[in-house]
Formats: C-alpha cells, structure tokens, sequence
C-alpha cells in the first residue's frame, strides 16, 4: 500500500479530477458506515463534524476533559489562506510555489496544491461559524504577513487565532453531538489499533477516569492526535501531547514519514532551570513589527536599553536583506543559535536574543498622531499612541511575557531563544490521506505531507482545517464505497479480544516494573539527548551516540520505573509512563532518519552538509525522498523511499536574501 | 527581575474518587524558585512523593500557556490564585513569599463532581454547548467570508466574548455555582455576529434551559466571576444576555 496515488493531469486540475471522478457514498449508506476519529483538535474536530453532517456514525475519543482543550487552541498568529484581499498579488499558485519552497522542497506537490485550493474556503466557512477574525473599520477581514512569504495572507483573531478556530470547530462537533451523529469520548487515550483480515477496523481505548479497557468497531479509523515535539521534553506542546495513537499506528504497519523533520521555533520564552516543564511561544507575528538584535560586542554586560543603535546588531536584517526578520523560521531560528554559539547572546543564560519594539512603538505612534491631526507631537505622545496600537495587535502576547519573565515588553525588550515546536515529519499518507494501513487515516499535524523540511508561520492551522473540512469528506467516500456490504463487525471477535489483552498486558507491565524512577525523568532525560544531538543542529558521530543512549535509556526505563498508583482508576502517572515508552522508541527512529538523511535541509540542518556561508545545503540528486520507514520489530526499520517530483516548482538553492 | 528560592507549606486537597470524603494534607516544599510556574512548584512536589512511593496530587493541566482551560486550582480561596487575569499555570511563584501556607483546593460545584484530588468534571459546559452554542453551518455552506461586512467594534466585542476558555472559575467563585458568565459569553459571541442572529431566539433559551438541568444556581450578580475570570469576560455580557432572554420571550413565534 505504499503508493502516493496521486491523480493525473496537470497540477492545477488534480484535485478537480479527482473529486468529479472519486466514488460516492449514498446518503442512506452512510448512515451505517462508522468512523473513529482521535484527537479533537483542529483536523479531528473538523473532520468529525463534517463527517457528522454527511450523515457518518462517527465516534470521536480525546485524552483532554473537553474536546475543546486540543492543543490546536494554544496557535497564536494566524491561518493563509490565498483570498487576495489585499491585492498584493497573491493566487492559490503563489501560496502552493512559497510553500513548496519554504519546505526546502521536500513536501508532496499535489497535496501542497490542493492545500493552497482548499485555503480560501476554509476563511468563508470559519467566518460562517461565527469565528470573529480581526477586521478593519470597513468591517471587512484584516491581513497580515508571516515569515517566507512577501504577500498578507494570513488571517487572524488577536494572538489567539487558534482558539478561535478550534472553538469554530468545537462548536460544529458538539452540534453533530446534539444531533446524535457524533458520540464524544473525552478523557480517553487510543491505545491499540484493531486490524481485521489487513484493515484497520477499530480501537482500544482506555477510559482515563476509571482505567478500564474499551474496544470501540469502525470501519475507518482517523488519526488527527497532533505531533511529536514532546519528545524533546521541552517543547511548546501542551503537557499531554503525545505520540502514541501514532506510533501504536506505526507498529501495527503504518508507515512513519521523515519523523526527523522538527521545527524549531525562533522566537521562544527561553529557558529558566531545571523545573522548566514547558516552553512557551511568542508568535512569529512579533517578528512583523519586532526586529530581533544582539550586542556587536560579545558578552555585553550592559542593559539592552543602555546599548545604542549603532553597538546593536540587526543579524537578520544584515544577513537577509530582502526578507529581514520574516524569514521562515528554520533560517531564523539557525542564526539566533549561530549568534549565541559565537558569544553573542544575551541575558543571565546568554542563551537568548532580543526582540524589540521600540522602532515598531515610534511608527505606529508617528502614524497614529497624524490621524489625530497631532502637529509636533511630544516623544511621550508617540510613545503612549504607538503602544496603544502594539497592545491591540499584540496585547495577550505581552500579557504572557510578563507574567512568566515579570519584566515589561513595552520598556525592555523581549528575550527569546528558539523551541521545539512542530513536527512535519509524521505518519505516511497517500494523496487521500490514508496511511499504508487500508482503512486508516492521518489528517493535521500527524501525517507528514504538506511541509516538507519546514512548516511555513500559519500554514499549520490551515492543514488541520483543510484535511478535515474539505479533503477528508471526499476522499474517505473513495475508501468507504467499498465497504456499504461490511456489516459492523463484534467487539467480541477475537481481533478484538487479542488486542485488549496486549494493551492490558502492558498496562500490567509498566505498573509492576516496581523500579525507582519516575516516568518525568525518564523523560527528561530522553529530551536532552534528543535536543543535544538531533536538534537544531546534527551531525553522524552525535546521532549515533544518541542511538546508543537512547537503546540504553530504553533498558533502563524497563527495568527501573517506578508507577505509583492503580491501574483501573485514573491514574496520570501510568498515563504518562505509556506515553514515554512511546516517545523512546519513536527517538531512536527519529535518530536514524536524520543519520540517513546527509544533507541540510529546512529544519534538519546536518553540521556536515553547510555551504560556506552557514546555509543548509541540500542534495537533490541523493535526498529527493520521503523517508518512508516500516516497523520490523524492537529497534528495527526497513526504509522505502518515496521519490518526489517536482513538475512545478523546480528545486532551487532556498534564498532569502 | 530579582530571583529568590522560597520554603513553603502547602495544604492540598486529596480525595481518592468521587465517593471518597477527602480531606486536607499538609506538605513542605522547599528551594522554591520565584521564576518557576505554580504547576511547576506542583511538579517538583509530585515528583518527591514518587520517590518517597507516594502518589502523587492528580490535577489537570495541558497547555500551561492559559488558553486551554484545564487547568483549575482553588488557590487561597480564589480560582486560579492571586494574580489577576492569569490561569493556574501561568500563575508564577514570585506572587509568595518565603514561609507563606498555600491552600488549593479543586473547583467546588455541583455541577462540577471531583474526580479525584485537584480533578473536577466539567463535562455539564460541553452539554450546555451542545444546547445550542454554535451556529448551524454545515461544511460547503458558506459563503464569501467578506461577503458581509461586520462592524469592527462588534467583532471586536464578539472577539472579547470569544476568549473563554471554558475553565469553570466563574462557577467555582460564585456562592451559587452560577454558570451564567461562561454561558453569557457563549451567547453574546454569538448574538453580536450577524451569522449568529438567525438561531438568535432560540439558543439562549435552550442553553439556559440546559444549565438549570445541570444544577448549576441562578446568578445573583455579585460579580465574583468576573473578578476571577482568567480572561476578563465582562459581566457585562450577563446584561446582554438576560436582554437576549428578554428579547427571546417577548417575541417568540410560537
């Protein structure tokens, strides 16, 4: 089943094609098709709504006590999408060429395109639901723009852009409640596929309140349960995001796609000590009308405010003239790292840059006094006006820095420091989304192929909502015609029954391993090999210790856990320790793909393969390919490759200079 | 910013399940720093009863960026703590000092059983969404989204509204477990967008009706509410809301 099925014809008609010839479901079958779908963030909760509305029996499962709390919600800065408001020359080509070329030309061009088709439809729906976007005193939609890219695309509600949308999607999911087409199971976790005769044909799953085994039947089974950043320990992923739905995908025959591709975010809160539970992100629409410097002199003890223009240095502007600081975020985020490596940085941990307001202030307030016809406007008149307009457009953002720094943006500028922050690399699915799993399905942040090496800013929330509204309610008919004669099958089958029993052998296992460590500081202690040697920057002699250190930690781990607690009550302890076995074993297979994979590109940036000025260097010839990797059992993988062809946008040198 | 570390006391509430009676524990923590998050501070607590081979507090908690809501302590007597506008985890501990005594609680309604320890259920506020908090759309439906122009302040009150986060404080501080803010801000987000004005009669009436089979009390507008809100909701969006109801009433069709 490891075929891209990619339809025919040219680019810009593929998806047409494909929707005038793909098979229908009549609505009286429908009715007798059951669908699962976990995870209820942006892609989970839109495709269980529509899939609702088209009159599916969908069961949709999430670990949160609310579908509301996916992890989508925490997006801060916006969602593309190719409308052209702005008349600034954007196309649906435009959105397809900046994010084919913003991955570094590793993403499947067919299903980039159809994403960038599917971008407008998307606005219009969120807006028919209610989502309040930002807007101008016209009372049409505001715009503004994202790193790698020249156009105002991106659409946006505050710094809160994500929440906006997943309660949009929340709400169309709880109304398919209402209406009795979708049957909600919160504060569940999928802890096993059920495969009958080859197909994916149902789950276990494990109540979290009262610990017990659930075996749920559905003739497809969706997987929108979200990246894998908390392997790194520190990441800006909610607490509980995690792998498992995934990998326990991965083993039972999906394939997993270049799980090395990371991003990591530029513009993060940076660390503070060892109790660091989680980073926080500030969003890239910052670096709009932020501009982000370090002191010309190394180790500079002054205060950012004491240090004049001409003793800061403007890297990004310097470096990359013609984006500045909107570049994506994988260049971004190396040159930050790149300045602080070179003794530049700054703050107690000098493992920081600055981002700052005070020429966007200055703007903003000259701007504003000429609206108030303010002749000769006082500096403190500019300042006060000008922060006013900052506060609107960043407000909660600001909020969020003081309250976790305790020093005030408006006065000092921001201190950041890249984070884990996405993962574009997740299951392999074909052109409609199905895994090499018949009957299986991975939409949003969990499959792997719309980003390529790098996830453009607001590109994100924009794959969730379009694999769910508008991809997955055409191409899971194709999949679901055949199966009108499938009668459910039984929880009692024996499919089922081994399942459940390998599920509650685990559970039995993790609880009586009687060790002494806690599953946090297994974790822990995963995450700092992980972002020590398979993070920002890699290289073969560090990724193969990491191997080592992570086979090791892995013994280790199953020797020596310690779970407090029982199993059948709710018990986050246990919950966590699966979760943690998961993310070791998807860190080794992370390791090896970057090992592979010997060439730079977007967020894998591979120490050996650099051009001279520090850009990632990429090898066309050798490295055109999704990695594909199968499971074959404990620590071992059989690599397929997946060739890509770029018929439209040819690969070039990324530049952004 | 000065740092400094802090040795505190802190009197939790353990309950087994949702039968158990519970009660308070008293423990001691120590080398607290001030540039940690209060979940954190409960982090390194839970880490130390695991090595002692106790179990550790159960609490909710996701994001840890105060969007998702789950979180949900009762912290000196006041959702979410001493700070103003700031969930649990966002909470950080340079608001104590040392030698201070904590006592957290988990949210205390009827309508919302304690699952165990610091865990609540909070499921009644998807079920009063599921009343009729949204707007009937489906998939395809729509339209141009500038197709219909909306004035800017009404979406920015609609976008004010919007910001709940569905966490519960609101019902947690008010003396009747009044629902009514969290429920006020679902309908005037709504009501202020011309897509939600044709479900307009109807959805405030149902979703009220859904509250009160919850058992969540009526509102007596003292306001406390709105004083622990995390996201500053208006009380202001109870007015327009009991005008909703109003409107509802003396124009219903039927």
């Amino acid at each position: 089943m490891f075929k891209s099925n990619i339809p025919e014809g040219p680019m810009d008609k593929k998806w047409e094609e494909y929707k005038g010839h793909v098979k229908l479901v009549n609505p009286a079958n429908k009715r007798s098709l059951e669908i699962i779908i976990i995870g209820t963030g942006l892609a989970g909760a839109s495709a269980a709504a529509s899939l609702g509305e088209l009159g599916y029996k969908v069961k949709a499962f999430c670990f949160q006590d609310s579908p509301r709390r996916a992890h989508s919600i925490a997006a801060q800065g916006g969602i593309n999408a190719a409308k052209n408001y702005q008349n600034d020359g954007d196309s649906v080509f435009r959105l397809f060429y900046d994010t084919v070329k913003g991955g570094d030309y590793r993403s499947r061009e067919a299903n980039v395109h159809r994403l960038a088709e599917v971008s407008a439809s998307i606005i219009d729906q969120c807006v028919a639901q209610g989502v309040p976007f930002a807007r101008e005193y016209g009372g049409l939609l505001s715009n503004r723009s994202f790193g790698g890219t020249q156009v105002q695309r991106t659409f946006y509600a505050a710094g809160q852009t994500g929440q906006q949308l997943l309660i949009g999607a929340y709400q169309a999911l709880e109304r398919q409640v209402a209406l009795g087409n979708v049957e909600m199971y919160a504060r569940h976790e999928m802890l096993e596929i059920v495969m009958v005769d080859g197909k994916a044909r149902g789950i276990i799953a494990r109540n979290l309140i009262t610990g017990g085994l659930e075996r749920h039947f559905g003739h497809a089974v969706l997987l929108c349960s979200g990246g894998y950043g908390n392997v790194f320990y520190l990441s800006t992923n909610a607490m509980g995001s995690n792998v498992t739905a995934a990998w326990k995908a991965h083993k039972r025959g999906a394939y997993f796609g270049n799980p090395c591709f990371t991003q990591i975010h530029p513009t993060c809160i940076p660390v503070t000590g060892d109790h660091q539970s989680k980073l926080t992100l500030m969003s890239e629409s910052l670096r709009n009308d932020g501009r982000i410097w370090v002191p010309k002199q190394k180790n500079d003890p002054r205060k950012a405010n004491e240090i004049p223009q001409e003793e800061r240095d403007y890297y990004l502007e310097r470096r990359y003239p013609a984006f500045g600081n909107l570049v994506p975020r994988d260049v971004a985020s190396r040159a930050a790292k790149e300045r602080c490596d070179a003794g530049y940085g700054v703050g107690t941990s000098k493992q920081a840059v600055y981002l700052d307001f005070a020429s966007a202030i200055e703007r903003y307030g000259k701007i504003e006094c000429r609206k108030h016809g303010i002749d000769n406007p006082s500096a403190e008149d500019v300042r006060k006006l000008g922060m006013d307009v900052v506060k609107e457009k960043y407000g909660n953002l600001f909020d969020m820095y003081a309250k976790i720094t305790g020093e005030d943006p408006y006065t000092t500028p921001m201190r950041i420091y890249p984070a884990v922050h996405y993962t574009m690399g997740g299951l392999w699915v074909d052109y409609e989304l199905m895994t090499s799993v018949p009957g299986l399905y991975a939409l949003g942040e969990a499959n792997f192929s719309d980003h390529g090496a790098n996830r453009l800013g607001a590109s994100a929330l924009m794959q969730g909502l379009a694999d769910g509204y508008f991809v997955i309610p055409y191409t899971i008919g194709n999949y679901l015609a055949g199966e009108i004669r499938t009668a459910p099958i039984p929880t009692s089958h024996p499919a089922f029954e081994t399942a459940e029993q390998e599920v509650a052998a685990r559970l039995q296992k993790l609880k009586t391993i009687n060790g002494t460590q806690s599953p946090e500081s297994f974790h822990k202690r995963l995450g700092k090999i992980m972002w020590d040697k398979c993070g920002m920057a890699r290289n073969e002699a560090g990724l193969k210790e990491a191997i080592e250190e992570i086979r090791a930690l892995k013994a280790e781990f199953w020797r020596d856990l310690r779970v407090t607690g029982e199993i059948n009550e709710l018990n986050p302890e246990l919950d966590k320790a699966g979760r943690v076995a998961d993310f070791i074993e998807l860190g080794e297979l992370m390791c090896m793909d970057a090992l592979q994979r010997r060439e730079s590109c977007g967020g894998h940036f591979r120490e050996e393969m650099q051009t001279e000025d520090g850009e990632a260097k990429r090898d066309d010839d050798n490295f055109s390919f999704v990695a594909a990797w199968e499971y074959k059992g404990d620590s071992s993988w059989e690599l397929h490759k997946e060739k890509l062809d770029f018929e439209v946008v040819h690969p070039t040198q990324r530049s952004y200079k | 910013m000065e740092h400094y570390t802090m040795n505190l006391t802190l009197k939790v509430w353990r309950q087994k399940n949702k039968k158990d009676r519970g009660g308070f524990e008293t423990y001691s923590v120590s080398d607290i720093s001030s540039e940690m998050s209060f979940l954190e501070m409960f982090d390194v607590l839970n880490e130390r009863l695991v090595k002692e081979g106790k179990e550790p507090i159960a609490f909710d908690h996701d994001c840890r960026e105060g969007i998702c809501g789950m979180c949900s302590m009762y912290i000196n007597g006041r959702p979410h703590g001493p700070w103003e506008g700031t969930t649990t985890c966002q909470l950080h501990m340079r608001a104590f000092r040392d030698g201070d005594t904590i006592v957290v609680e988990p949210w205390r309604a009827n309508a919302f059983p304690v699952v165990k320890d610091l865990v609540v259920d909070r499921s009644a506020f998807d079920r009063i969404i599921q009343a009729g908090g949204y707007i009937s759309v489906n998939t395809g439906n729509a339209v141009d989204a500038n197709a219909i122009p909306i004035e800017k302040n009404s979406a920015d009150t609609a976008f004010a509204a919007a910001a709940c986060i569905g966490c519960g404080a609101c019902v947690a501080a008010c003396k009747n477990s009044s629902a009514l803010l969290f429920l006020s801000a679902k309908v005037s987000h709504l009501a202020l967008l011309p897509q939600g004005n044709p479900e307009r009669k109807t959805r405030v009436v149902d979703m009220i009706a859904q509250m009160d089979k919850e058992g969540f009390g009526s509102c007596t507008a003292t306001g406390a509410c709105e004083a622990v809100c995390p996201k500053e909701i208006s009380i202001t969006n109870i007015a327009r809301l009991n005008a909703e109801y109003g409107r509802s009433g003396l124009t219903a069709d039927k």
